[in-house]
């Protein structure tokens, strides 16, 4: 079986993250339980006609495919493959509420074709003329893990070379607004410094991208080995540890060889425990970082996990705004993602240096 | 020539049926199973004709024994169905017993609640129950909870009308590497105002029976169903002496790379799909039996797809039809329901007819199977295309 390598990064986030030479060096607080990205010049990338007809995840998604593919230094690959949760959610919205408040009628179809959840990666495989492999995951908080997962399968047994992976979530501006209504979203604004603390229900709601080539050969450019994801529908608060240690054990290791373990808090005060038992447990010697509190929660925001660790590992650094404790590990070689979202659909994707 | 994955069990709810049993009986008799719509109130109805299953919510939710307060959409309902007919058919009674999971296909998810309490979400609290089942993976949980698989790993794909086929890949896939000893795979999609609106103003509704393949083709009936298929690896079913169906032989996978919706002319996306199916399977165009073709009876994907056969096979060409004249095109489903008619077609050795068709079509002399066939079959390439050019082929064969 081949070895798989994160050859590139990209990430549109409420950070200025699209710019891989920097790392964090520039925080943006927000105070608000709704933040959206720092958008880039989407103009380099996209012409601007082409660009006000594409829907915000469209865009975010078309883009950061674009900066992935530049830094690994490849123009095709042979497969794309994309997660979101919520799909196309603007234009989802815009359609339901022609068809209610029209009566069903003087209906055009430009928002029921672009509400479909493989728009991203259809239109990403137009812009590049790409045929090869075009697949689209939609499950909640494991959307892009499902994707990272059929990626590394595809590439250890050479079924292909290049890969392009990503995560998109945009947001809905009704979705937004019925979620407040049933408390997923934090009732009061919070600051960056404040959402771990905050102590109520809800996460703070946000919009992004994050894409990566993964590859069955090292490049230049490279972050990281891809060791293993896996995925699980269900998982008790109590078996958690538990069934990280079993991962860890397939892979030959123990929790104490991770030198940094990145967590999926979000300051939701009903799950947080989820990792807070962890913290004080299995990895209570381990460097802990987080980042829910940078770029908020999204079906997708996983992938940002998985950028933050590629970044950490690549450049040996971990930015202070990240840090849960102070282990500072002199030297990084393992760091182990764990995500979870209200309970359900957890998510454990292990890096090597 | 890589070895083939067993099916040991299967399920389906579909206008033709609410089992297996009763699809294939419908199937071989020629029963359609299009009518107007009546368990959704749209303004379109004298104006469409769909394949629905005729139980309502209520009925379901009796048949499935949901507490009152239970957030099913119908897509799930659906799912769960014929998730426990394939589960019950491949004789599982331990679904613990193995590392199983789940894999299916959506395209309308919890849309149909959405559209319903969309502006009753904001003031009647009794409704926003319904605000988590909206995401397309919340009925591929519920099949898992209803079916207690845990722990284990359960996802969603949506490409369009490609959804399910595309499940059956992946779980094919999970299989052949090791990452799952049995998997269910399949898809469900329940009818909405969203879909028949959507494809409304595509132009591409048909008003009376779709008529797959026929020159005089005026567009698709929307359907709504669900199937499943229990995969399972090698070691499972000798060690516990499984009655195999058949197996999922090849699959392929491509991007049309033309349009947001349309398909190509020439049908690239379906030809590199088919190709790769057959390289998959080491098998070559002469040795297909059986092709239960997408034909959605759209002027564009008839054509697109018709040349695509052409290129593959030419002058070789094998029985086919589309079975969509009997159910409607249930979208992400679709890849499922006739992965289900292609297992059937291989086990009675039938070919099931195109209905509706009487006229060649102008660009080629394609005709379909238009009447039931008895006919030997070892092997049948199922095709699903999809919007964003996604764009399936999945080969089932008798033997591993």
């Amino acid at each position: 079986m081949k070895k798989v390598y994160i050859n590139s990064i990209a990430s549109i986030s409420p950070q200025k993250t699209f710019d891989n030479t920097i790392f964090l060096d520039e925080i943006i607080d927000y105070n608000d339980t709704v933040i959206f990205v720092q958008d880039p010049d989407y103009k380099q990338y996209i012409p601007p006609a082409a660009a006000r007809r594409m829907a915000k995840g469209i865009k975010m998604g078309v883009v950061a495919s674009k900066i992935a593919m530049n830094e690994a230094g490849i123009e095709t690959v042979d497969a794309i493959i994309t997660g979101t949760g919520m799909g196309c959610m603007i234009d989802s919205e815009k359609f339901v509420s022609a068809i209610i408040d029209n009566n069903e009628q003087y209906l055009t179809p430009t928002s029921f074709i672009q509400s479909t959840h493989n728009t991203v990666a259809g239109q990403i495989a137009l812009g590049m003329e790409c045929k090869a492999y075009n697949f689209t995951y939609v499950h909640s908080a494991i959307s892009f893990e499902s994707a990272l997962l059929d990626a590394k399968m595809q590439l250890e047994n050479e079924e292909a070379q290049h890969i392009l992976v990503g995560g998109v979530e945009e947001l809905g501006e009704h979705t937004t607004k019925v979620h407040r209504l049933i408390n997923h979203i934090k009732p009061e604004a919070v600051t960056i410094s404040e959402v771990l603390d905050s102590k109520t229900e809800g996460a703070v709601f946000s919009e992004g991208t994050n894409f990566f080539v993964v590859s069955n050969e090292k490049t230049n450019s490279c972050y990281a080995e891809l060791v293993a994801v896996e995925t699980f529908n269900t998982l008790q608060k109590e078996k958690v540890s538990e069934a990280i240690e079993t991962f860890l054990k397939e892979n030959n290791l123990k929790a104490a060889d991770i030198d940094v373990v990145v967590f999926g808090n979000n300051g939701d005060v009903d799950f947080d425990g989820f990792y807070n038992q962890l913290s004080e447990g299995i990895f209570s010697k381990t460097q802990q970082v987080f980042y829910k509190h940078l770029v908020g929660e999204n079906n997708t925001v996983s992938a940002f996990g998985v950028w933050l660790a590629s970044k950490i590992l690549k450049t040996q650094s971990i930015p202070k705004i990240v840090k849960i404790n102070n282990v500072n590990p002199s030297k990084i070689k393992t760091v182990l993602c764990y995500n979870q979202y209200r309970g359900q659909n957890h998510s454990l994707v292990l890096l090597k240096k | 020539m890589s070895k083939g994955i067993a099916i040991t069990g299967m399920g389906i709810i579909s206008a033709i049926g609410n089992n297996v049993a009763e699809n294939y009986d419908a199937l071989i008799n020629g029963k359609k199973g299009i009518t107007r719509v009546d368990n959704i109130e749209t303004i379109q109805r004298e104006e469409i004709m769909v394949g629905e299953v005729k139980f309502t919510n209520d009925q379901f939710i009796a048949q499935l024994n949901l507490p009152p307060e239970n957030n099913y959409s119908r897509t799930a309902m659906l799912g769960v169905i014929a998730a426990k007919e394939a589960i019950a058919d491949a004789g599982i009674t331990d679904i613990k017993k193995h590392k199983t999971g789940i894999i299916s296909g959506t395209s309308v998810g919890g849309m149909d609640m959405t559209e319903k309490y969309y502006y009753e979400y904001l003031t009647d609290k009794e409704t926003q129950k319904y605000i988590e089942s909206h995401h397309a993976g919340d009925s591929t949980q519920k099949i898992a909870e209803q079916l207690g698989i845990e722990e284990s790993l359960v996802t969603t794909i949506s490409t369009a009308c490609s959804s399910a086929a595309n499940a059956i890949m992946l779980g094919a896939r999970l299989i052949k590497s090791g990452k799952l000893d049995r998997v269910l795979v399949g898809g469900a999609d329940c009818l909405s105002k969203f879909t028949i609106n959507g494809f409304k103003t595509l132009m591409i509704l048909s008003d009376t029976y779709n008529t797959p393949f026929d020159e005089n083709r005026k567009g698709l009936n929307l359907g709504e169903a669900a199937a499943f298929l229990v995969l399972e690896s090698d070691a499972v079913v000798k060690s516990e002496n499984k009655r195999v169906l058949a197996y999922v032989k090849g699959y392929g996978n491509a991007n049309d790379a033309f349009h947001q919706t349309a398909s190509s002319d020439n049908g690239d996306g379906a030809t590199l799909a088919m190709e790769k199916a057959l390289k998959v399977a080491g098998l070559k165009p002469s040795e297909i039996d059986y092709i239960n073709a997408h034909g959605t009876a759209t002027g564009n994907n008839d054509l697109s797809e018709g040349r695509a056969i052409l290129r593959i096979f030419g002058d070789d060409l094998p029985e086919f039809s589309s079975t969509k004249a009997y159910t409607g095109h249930t979208l992400a489903a679709a890849g499922a329901i006739e992965a289900v008619y292609s297992v059937l077609a291989l086990q009675n050795n039938v070919i099931f007819p195109n209905l509706n068709f009487k006229t060649p079509m102008k660009e080629f002399s394609m005709i379909p199977q238009t009447e039931l066939k008895k006919k030997e079959l070892n092997t049948v390439l199922s095709n699903s295309l999809g919007f964003g050019g996604n764009c399936s082929a999945v080969l089932f064969s008798k033997e591993a």
